[in-house]
C-alpha cells in the first residue's frame, strides 16, 4: 500500500524521446487510469513504474523509496498484462502460487493466500485446470488473482480488458472496480478506452504524444477539458468541435450561422479571435427532448439528416453552417430525414478553445 | 452413387500414392536391414533374393568378433567414439544455440540482422568444401585423429541451425511471460529457467535431435579427420568392410543397422517433443 510519484520521467529509445518528462502523484489507494490513443506513451509509463523499462531521466518512487534502479521483483508491485501472460505449463493453482513460491513462503501460507484469492475471484472450480482450458474471462480472473495473492503495494493493469468481447468487458470492468474496493490498494490502469477510464477511475490522466494533457476526476475531465484533444477524446459520441470567429459578442461559424458567446466566457475572448466552439451532443437537443436543467440557452433551427435510434436516445446528424454536428434527442420520437427542428443549445455547458493553441479559453 | 464411387476411387488412389511414396522412401532402408541378416553370397545373387532364405545373426556375431571367421573391426570403439562425439557436440551446440537463440529472440543489438544472416549463409557452404582447409589447420593443431577435432567441427556445423531453430521457439513465447515472472519476483535468470525454458523445451529437444543426427551420421568430414580407433566414428568404420578386392556387403549392412538403431530409438523417445516442437501449439490457448 503506497503512493506512487513520477517526477520529470523521460523515456528515450536511442534518440527518439517517447515520454517527455511526466510529473504525476498517485495517492495511496487511489485508482488512477492512464488513457490516450495508441502510441501516447501510457503503456511505456506503466512499464517504467513496473521496472520493465529503464527510465531515461527523472525519478519514480513507490512509497518512500526511489525505485529507478530497482528490478521489477524488488518493487513489490504486481501487474496484469493485456494477454494475461499466464504460465501455460502450470495449473491455475500453480500460477497463483508462483510468486509466493519464488518468495520462499511456506506451503501452508501459499495455500492459505491462494485460497483467499481464489475465494475473492470465484476461481474455486478452476484451480486444477491449465490456462489453455480456460475462457477469456476466466483467464482474466486468474491473472488478477495472481496479482492479488502477493499483497503488493500497487496493482498495474496494462489494457487488461482489450482482449475480451464487449459483454465480458463490461462485466469484468465491474469486477475490477469491486476488487479495488475489496483489496484496497493503489491501482494504475492503462487503457485506450475512454469509457473504461470514466467508469473505473478516481482520477483520469489523459495522455497524448508522450505528454500529460490533463489530470482530473472523470467529472472534471468531462466537464472542463483543458484543450480540444481532451474534449474530443473523452465522451461518446465525441464533442462537436466547430471552427468559428468571435465577432460582436457572437460566435460566428463558417457558413454564417452565429450563437451568442456564453456569458461566463465573454471576458475571456476578444473580438476577431479565431476559436473552436465545443459542444457535446447532449447539449444540442431538440426542444422538449433535452435534459431538464436550467442555464443559459440559445436556439437554432437545423435540418436533420441521418438519425440513429439507440433506445433511450437518438443521435441526430445535422449541420451548423457547413459543419457536420451531432445532437441528441432524449425520449426519442421518429424523425424523418430532412425534418427541421428547433434545437436548444446549452450555452452554459459550451466550450471555447483558442484555435492556435487548442487550449480552453476559460481560466485554468 | 457416382459421387460416392468417385470419392472412394479418390481415396484408393491416395492410398496407392502414399504406398508408392513410402516404398520409395523405405526400400533402401529395408534392403539394408534385410541384408544385415543374410550371407554375403545371397547379396550378390541374380535374380535378387528379397527375403533372406536363411536369416541369421552371423553378420552381427562376426562384427563383434564371435564365431569362426572374425572380422577385425573394432565396432565397440567406433560406437563409443560416435557416442562421445555426437553427444558432446550436441550438448555444446544446444548450450550455444540456447544462449544465441534467446539473445536473437529477446534482445536488440547492433548488427543483429547481419549476424543472423551470416549464420544462415554459413549453412550454404557445403561441408566438404571445407574439408581441405580444416584438414590443414587441424593437422597443424594436432587435432587430426582426435575426438576433440571432430567435436569442434560438428559444433560449428550445428550451431547456426540450433540458434535458428531455438530463436524461432523463444520468439513464439510472448515476452510478457518472462516479464510477468519478473514482476512475480523472479530474476531474469529464474524467469528463464522456470518459465521460458520449460515452454521452449520441445523446440530445444527437436534442435537437439537434429544436431545429434547430423553428428551421428556425418561421414565426409569424419573420414578425412580420423585415422584410428582413437577417433573413427561408425560411418567411417563402414569403410573397413571394403578390402582390396572384396566388399563385405552383408557385414556393412549389419553395421549400418547398428548405426541406425540408436538414432531410431532416440528419435522415438523424443518424438512427442519433436512433433510438439515442430508444430508448436501449447503456449497460446
Amino acid at each position: 500500500m503506497a503512493d506512487i510519484s513520477l517526477k520529470g520521467v523521460v523515456k528515450r529509445y536511442g534518440r527518439t524521446e517517447v515520454v517527455h518528462g511526466i510529473d504525476l502523484d498517485i495517492a495511496h489507494n487511489e485508482f488512477v487510469v492512464l488513457v490516450g490513443p495508441s502510441g501516447c506513451g501510457k503503456s511505456t509509463t506503466l512499464r517504467m513504474i513496473a521496472g520493465l523499462e529503464d527510465i531515461s531521466d527523472g525519478a519514480i518512487s513507490i512509497g518512500p523509496r526511489v525505485v529507478n534502479d530497482l528490478p521489477p521483483r524488488k518493487r513489490n508491485i504486481s501487474m496484469v498484462f493485456q494477454n494475461y501472460a499466464l504460465y501455460p505449463h502450470m495449473t491455475v493453482r500453480e500460477n497463483l502460487g508462483f510468486g509466493l513460491k519464488i518468495a520462499k513462503q511456506s506451503p501452508a501460507e501459499i495455500a492459505r493466500r491462494v485460497d483467499e484469492a481464489a475465494e475473492i475471484l470465484g476461481l474455486g472450480a478452476l484451480m486444477e485446470r491449465t490456462p489453455a482450458e480456460l475462457s477469456g474471462g476466466q483467464r482474466q480472473r486468474v491473472a488478477m488473482g495472481r496479482a492479488i495473492v502477493r499483497h503488493p503495494e500497487a496493482f498495474l493493469f496494462d489494457e487488461p480488458l482489450s482482449n475480451l468481447d464487449a459483454k465480458l468487458r463490461v462485466q469484468m470492468r465491474t469486477e475490477i472496480k469491486k476488487l479495488h474496493r475489496t483489496v484496497k490498494t493503489t491501482v494504475v490502469y492503462v487503457t485506450h478506452d475512454q469509457v473504461e477510464a470514466m467508469t473505473l477511475a478516481d482520477r483520469i490522466v489523459v495522455m497524448k504524444d508522450g505528454h500529460i494533457e490533463q489530470v482530473g476526476t472523470p467529472m472534471e475531465v468531462f466537464d472542463h477539458p483543458v484543450n480540444t484533444f481532451v474534449a474530443s477524446f473523452i465522451g461518446s459520441p465525441p464533442m462537436n468541435l466547430l471552427p468559428a470567429r468571435i465577432s460582436d459578442g457572437q460566435v460566428v461559424f463558417a457558413g454564417g450561422t452565429g450563437l451568442p458567446v456564453p456569458t461566463r466566457l465573454a471576458d475571456r475572448v476578444r473580438d476577431g479571435q479565431e476559436v473552436t466552439f465545443g459542444l457535446r451532443p447532449d447539449d444540442l437537443t431538440p426542444q422538449g427532448h433535452g435534459i431538464a436543467r436550467g442555464g443559459e440557452r440559445a436556439q437554432l433551427t437545423l435540418e436533420v439528416g441521418l438519425s440513429e435510434l439507440l433506445g433511450t436516445e437518438t443521435i441526430l446528424y445535422t449541420r451548423i453552417g457547413d459543419q457536420e454536428v451531432q445532437g441528441k434527442m432524449f425520449g426519442p420520437r421518429d424523425v424523418a430525414a430532412g425534418e427541421r427542428l428547433t434545437f436548444d443549445v446549452a450555452l452554459d455547458r459550451a466550450h471555447l478553445f483558442d484555435t492556435v493553441t487548442g487550449r480552453s479559453v476559460r481560466r485554468l | 452413387m457416382g459421387r460416392t464411387l468417385r470419392k472412394r476411387l479418390a481415396a484408393v488412389g491416395l492410398w496407392l500414392l502414399t504406398f508408392v511414396l513410402m516404398v520409395i522412401m523405405c526400400v533402401p532402408g529395408l534392403w539394408v536391414v534385410l541384408t544385415a541378416f543374410r550371407p554375403n553370397a545371397e547379396v550378390l545373387a541374380k535374380p535378387p533374393v528379397w527375403i533372406p532364405e536363411n536369416p541369421s545373426l552371423n553378420n552381427f556375431a562376426k562384427i563383434f568378433g564371435f564365431g569362426a571367421d572374425q572380422v577385425a573391426i573394432p565396432v565397440p570403439a567406433y560406437f563409443a567414439n560416435s557416442l562421445i562425439i555426437a553427444l558432446t557436440s550436441t550438448v555444446i551446440a544446444l548450450l550455444i544455440g540456447m544462449s544465441g537463440g534467446y539473445a536473437f529472440a529477446r534482445y536488440r543489438f547492433r548488427f543483429k540482422n547481419g549476424l543472423f544472416l551470416g549464420l544462415m549463409l554459413s549453412r550454404t557452404v557445403p561441408g566438404i568444401a571445407l574439408s581441405l582447409p580444416i584438414f590443414i589447420i587441424w593437422s597443424r593443431l594436432g587435432l587430426i585423429d582426435a575426438k576433440l577435432g571432430l567435436i569442434i567441427v560438428y559444433v560449428a556445423l550445428n550451431v547456426p541451425f540450433t540458434i535458428w531453430l531455438i530463436d524461432g521457439f523463444f520468439r513464439q513465447i510472448p515476452k510478457e511471460m518472462s516479464e510477468a515472472a519478473q514482476v512475480d519476483g523472479c530474476t531474469r535468470w529464474q524467469a528463464f529457467w522456470k518459465i521460458e525454458f520449460p515452454l521452449a523445451k520441445s523446440g530445444i529437444a527437436s534442435a537437439g535431435i537434429f544436431a545429434f543426427l547430423t553428428s551421428w551420421n556425418e561421414y565426409a568430414l569424419a573420414s578425412n579427420l580420423t585415422r584410428s580407433t582413437d577417433s573413427k566414428t561408425l560411418p567411417v568404420g563402414l569403410m573397413d568392410f571394403t578390402a582390396q578386392f572384396t566388399i563385405d556387403w552383408a557385414g556393412m549392412s549389419a553395421m549400418a543397422v547398428i548405426i541406425i538403431v540408436p538414432a531410431l530409438i532416440l528419435t522415438f523417445l523424443v518424438q512427442k517433443h519433436l512433433i510438439a516442437g515442430l508444430t508448436f501449439s501449447g503456449v497460446k490457448g
